[in-house]
């Protein structure tokens, strides 16, 4: 269960945001929009613990974040707008090397099998210098799926990806959130997640443009 | 604990490998550094040898600069940064990993190379020896000290000015004493003193450096 309390934001002098609050329990997913620069971004980094917010608190399973440190990170999987995979290596060198620094045992009957649902099984050993920007999209995608994480924070998950590939996402959040799951998220794109309770937070002033 | 301190290193290891032109670059610009003294001062045994432990000292100290703004650069840029960062670890030790890996790529060769170079100043064999044993000992805090600069000047527009004004005041004892090891060996006073002195700065730096500079990338990364 994430909950927060009265969030405020700001990026130097200018204030994002303000009093915002919300509670998500397993089995939902909360829906961030708003406007370009509404604070979007902001949030779900303040919620993961990069970005420290002005005032207000994040609970998780009722204890702050700020004093859960490394068991709450253990608990939640981000992707940002950067891949964060290494170019220089293979995919699977890349779920290998982020499940050991994370203490995970090697597995790479288990990584190999989160390429494969990702749609990467034939371009495992290929440099990821040389796949494309949805193939690095979905290299990233497999290491949140690898993970099994319960709390998945996903800003903007299907850009670059094709049609199929979104369709195929937007099933994978459903069943991660029917699945006793939390997601947050924020997205441009009209994709609706079959068979999840969603939830929506408008950030910033409906009016404006 | 410190499976995360090992996996980082060889994470990074690894990416070096596949770049190695990187590492290539700063070893040979201390070649270079080096060789070009004797030609510019002349062929004068004495002199050379006088001034051998300063010009080596400060050609590694110049090179360690050089590879310093790409240390979280790059990991900056594509991501992985936060992604380190977010990983249930305590990010103090995954700094850790990073700066022993790099004092492995940047730090270590120079050390390696540093008794062919002393021979074009005429070094006698013991203070060669000296002179090895002091950069392998005092490079770990080179690459310590620094990553607190990388770590402060992460993401600013001509960074790498900035840590160089930041950094090189600090490197001062480190150059001091190992210089001055080398020295005390060709004056014949010995260098264990020197050296004792060194190793603590690198013990110290490498305690608490890595924890400074964790401070400093949350701040870059926020």
């Amino acid at each position: 269960m994430l909950e927060v309390t009265n969030l405020e934001c700001a990026r130097g002098d200018r204030r994002l945001f303000a009093g915002v609050g919300f509670r998500l329990d397993a089995g939902e997913l909360l829906h961030v929009s708003g406007h370009n620069g509404a604070g979007k971004t902001t949030l779900l980094r303040t919620l993961v613990g990069l970005t420290q917010p002005v005032d207000g608190e994040i609970r998780w399973q009722g204890a702050p974040v700020a004093k859960l440190g490394e068991d709450y990170r253990g608990q939640l999987a981000y992707l940002g707008h950067g891949n964060g995979i290494k170019e220089e290596l293979t995919p699977l060198e890349n779920l290998a090397v982020s499940a050991r620094v994370a203490g995970l045992a090697a597995d790479e009957e288990r990584d190999f099998q989160a390429l494969g649902e990702v749609g990467l099984a034939s371009r495992a050993d290929l440099p990821c210098r040389v796949l494309s920007q949805g193939q690095k999209r979905r290299v990233a995608l497999a290491r949140l799926i690898r993970d099994r994480r319960p709390l998945w924070v996903l800003d903007e998950p299907f850009v670059a990806l094709d049609v199929k590939a979104v369709s195929w996402l937007a099933g994978r959040i459903g069943a991660h959130v029917a699945g006793g799951g939390l997601v947050v998220m924020t997205t441009h794109q009209p994709v609706s997640v079959p068979g999840a309770t969603v939830r929506e937070l408008w950030l910033g002033e409906r009016g404006d443009v | 604990m410190f499976e995360v301190v090992l996996a980082v290193v060889r994470r990074d290891l690894k990416l070096a490998w596949r770049r190695q032109a990187d590492i290539g670059a700063a070893l040979f610009f201390f070649v270079i550094v080096a060789s070009l003294f004797p030609l510019g001062v002349g062929p004068e045994p004495d002199l050379l040898r006088k001034l051998s432990p300063g010009v080596l000292w400060v050609g590694a100290l110049l090179s360690t600069l050089l590879t310093l703004p790409r240390l979280f650069a790059d990991d900056f840029r594509d991501g992985s940064l936060e992604q380190l960062m977010l990983a249930p670890q305590p990010l103090g030790l995954v700094v850790l990993g990073k700066v022993i890996a790099h004092w492995l790529v940047a730090g270590l060769p120079l050390a390696l190379v540093a008794p062919v170079l002393g021979l074009q100043f005429d070094l006698p064999g013991d203070a060669l020896a000296v002179l090895t044993l002091s950069i392998a000992l005092g490079t770990p805090a080179l690459s310590g000290i620094g990553a607190i600069g990388a770590a402060l000047t992460l993401g600013l527009r001509g960074g790498a000015v900035l840590l160089s004004l930041l950094i090189l005041p600090l490197y001062v004892p480190v150059l001091i004493f190992g210089a001055g090891a080398v020295d005390a060996t060709l004056t014949g006073l010995g260098p264990q003193a020197h050296l004792s002195l060194l190793a603590a700065l690198t013990v110290a730096g490498l305690c608490f450096a890595p924890f400074a500079a964790a401070a400093g990338l949350r701040i870059a990364v926020d």
